[in-house]
């Protein structure tokens, strides 16, 4: 028992040494966008999931199809245009200012969606 | 019971639009449809002739021929529900080719390819050069704006055509119409005709006589089939008043893959089958898109539509006919739908 105790501990060090090592770099790193902003859209079934997503400025959006049919992502505002997307292919958007972007599929346009950059 | 049969007869009998076809009456021959017969009116008293023994021997005389309407190529689409759209294409071309009267001409109403590419309008055209009819006559779906709004289509198909493809033309008295409603369509929306084309309607229609019938052609239905899944056209309302004037007006549409048929007073609205994948029916699957069907029956759920104007009766027949069927739309279960609209 005594061993496993000693065992579990010299495990635990460098696991923490590991952890605070992954929490300083991530710290030092404060002026890079974390992977776990950007977001993804799923397009499916005439349908943009999640309909409305919600990202940090800077962020990038990645929409793709996984649908049967081809579809578009455009602005309603202008601000962002993609080409014409079939099944699996993707479009992605980095969004430099903060604000409310409703776009929607200009081939189906009752496909909408939104995305809140704060 | 003998009353319900009288009542039949009389509501038959009525003819309260003065066009020979009674709304009642008209309803009354849908039930008929699936054996393949036609009604007209002939001094009065309903006349039916199966379809096929009739219109072979009849059309072609003083004034009356036929088109046919083809929708939904989707030349490109490979998916499931389809690998090989450019086959089931060919079969469309043969069985027009088969018919026992040739059509005058034929009418795609859109989504002629799949994305757009130059490739895809290639093996369209090429497979289209087999048809016996000659003049074929097109209108985009939204399938075929998907490059630089629609600027690949009009280039090989919008020759005499305005703005984003519109313009009608006559045949043997008839005014036909071909209208684009896939172009500029707004977020949350469904398909839109747009003011400049609406005016240039309003003006085509002006002054002919009302007693010209009318052929009315679009992608999207011009009627609103099921909003949530856009079958429907945001400003039809407009266009349908220009016509309200015409003893004798039919939409043809496609987009949605299967058929569909309304009236509402003088005006007759029909969509057709793809050739290439067919859809589900208003609100039976989560989203409308391509619909799988076993192999063995995808035939049975592709098709053309076979139209013939009968000058005398001024009747359209519209007869919608399945891929597979065999040959004789009065046959089997697979008969196409029959009606007679006036």
């Amino acid at each position: 028992m005594t061993r496993t105790k000693v065992w579990i501990a010299s495990l635990a060090t460098p696991v923490m040494i590991a952890l605070l090592l992954l929490a300083g770099s991530s710290s030092v790193r404060a002026a890079d966008q974390p992977a776990a902003a950007n977001a993804e859209v799923k397009i499916d079934n005439f349908s943009f999931g999640p309909q409305t997503v919600t990202v940090p400025v800077g962020a990038t959006v990645t929409w793709i199809n996984r649908d049967d049919i081809p579809h578009t992502v455009v602005s309603t505002d202008g601000v962002f245009k993609s080409k014409v997307r079939d099944t699996d292919e993707t479009f992605s958007y980095t969004f430099t200012k903060a604000g409310t972007y409703p776009y929607f599929c200009s081939v189906h346009p009752k496909m909408t969606g939104k995305v809140v950059v704060q | 019971m003998p009353d319900k049969k009288q009542d039949l007869i009389d509501q038959q009998l009525q003819d309260l639009n003065n066009d020979g076809v009674d709304r009642r009456g008209f309803l009354k021959c849908m039930a008929w449809a699936g054996t393949g017969l036609v009604w007209t009116m002939s001094g009065g008293i309903p006349v039916s002739r199966a379809f096929a023994k009739g219109y072979g021997k009849d059309a072609g005389k003083g004034g009356d021929f036929s088109f046919v309407q083809i929708s939904d190529s989707h030349i490109g689409f490979n998916k499931p529900a389809n690998p090989d759209v450019t086959a089931t294409l060919q079969t469309a071309i043969n069985k027009i080719n088969a018919l026992p009267h040739q059509p005058d001409f034929i009418i795609h109403t859109g989504d002629l390819s799949q994305l757009s590419k130059p490739s895809e309008f290639d093996t369209l055209d090429q497979a289209l050069k087999g048809a016996s009819a000659k003049q074929i006559y097109f209108v985009p779906g939204e399938h075929d704006m998907l490059s630089d709004n629609g600027e690949q289509y009009l280039e090989r198909y919008g020759k005499g055509t305005k703005g984003t493809g519109w313009f009608s033309f006559d045949h043997k008295g008839v005014h036909f119409v071909g209208l684009v409603n896939v172009a500029n369509l707004k977020a949350g929306g469904m398909g839109s005709l747009g003011h400049e084309q609406l005016e240039w309607l309003e003006a085509d229609l002006k002054g002919r006589s009302a007693s010209t019938p009318i052929v009315l052609f679009a992608h999207i239905p011009l009627w609103t089939i099921y909003p949530d899944w856009g079958w429907g056209t945001d400003d039809s309302e407009q266009a349908l008043s220009y016509v309200k004037r015409f003893g004798s007006v039919n939409v043809l549409n496609g987009h949605i893959h299967q058929v569909m048929q309304k009236v509402e007073g003088k005006v007759s609205f029909h969509t057709a089958m793809s050739t290439a994948f067919p859809q589900p029916a208003p609100g039976k699957a989560p989203s409308a898109g391509p619909m799988k069907v076993p192999a063995d029956q995808l035939q049975q759920v592709l098709g053309v539509t076979d139209v013939n104007y009968v000058v005398s009766g001024r009747s359209l027949a519209i007869v919608d006919s399945p891929l597979a069927d065999s040959g004789s739309s009065a046959s089997g279960e697979n008969a196409g739908v029959d009606s007679t609209l006036g």
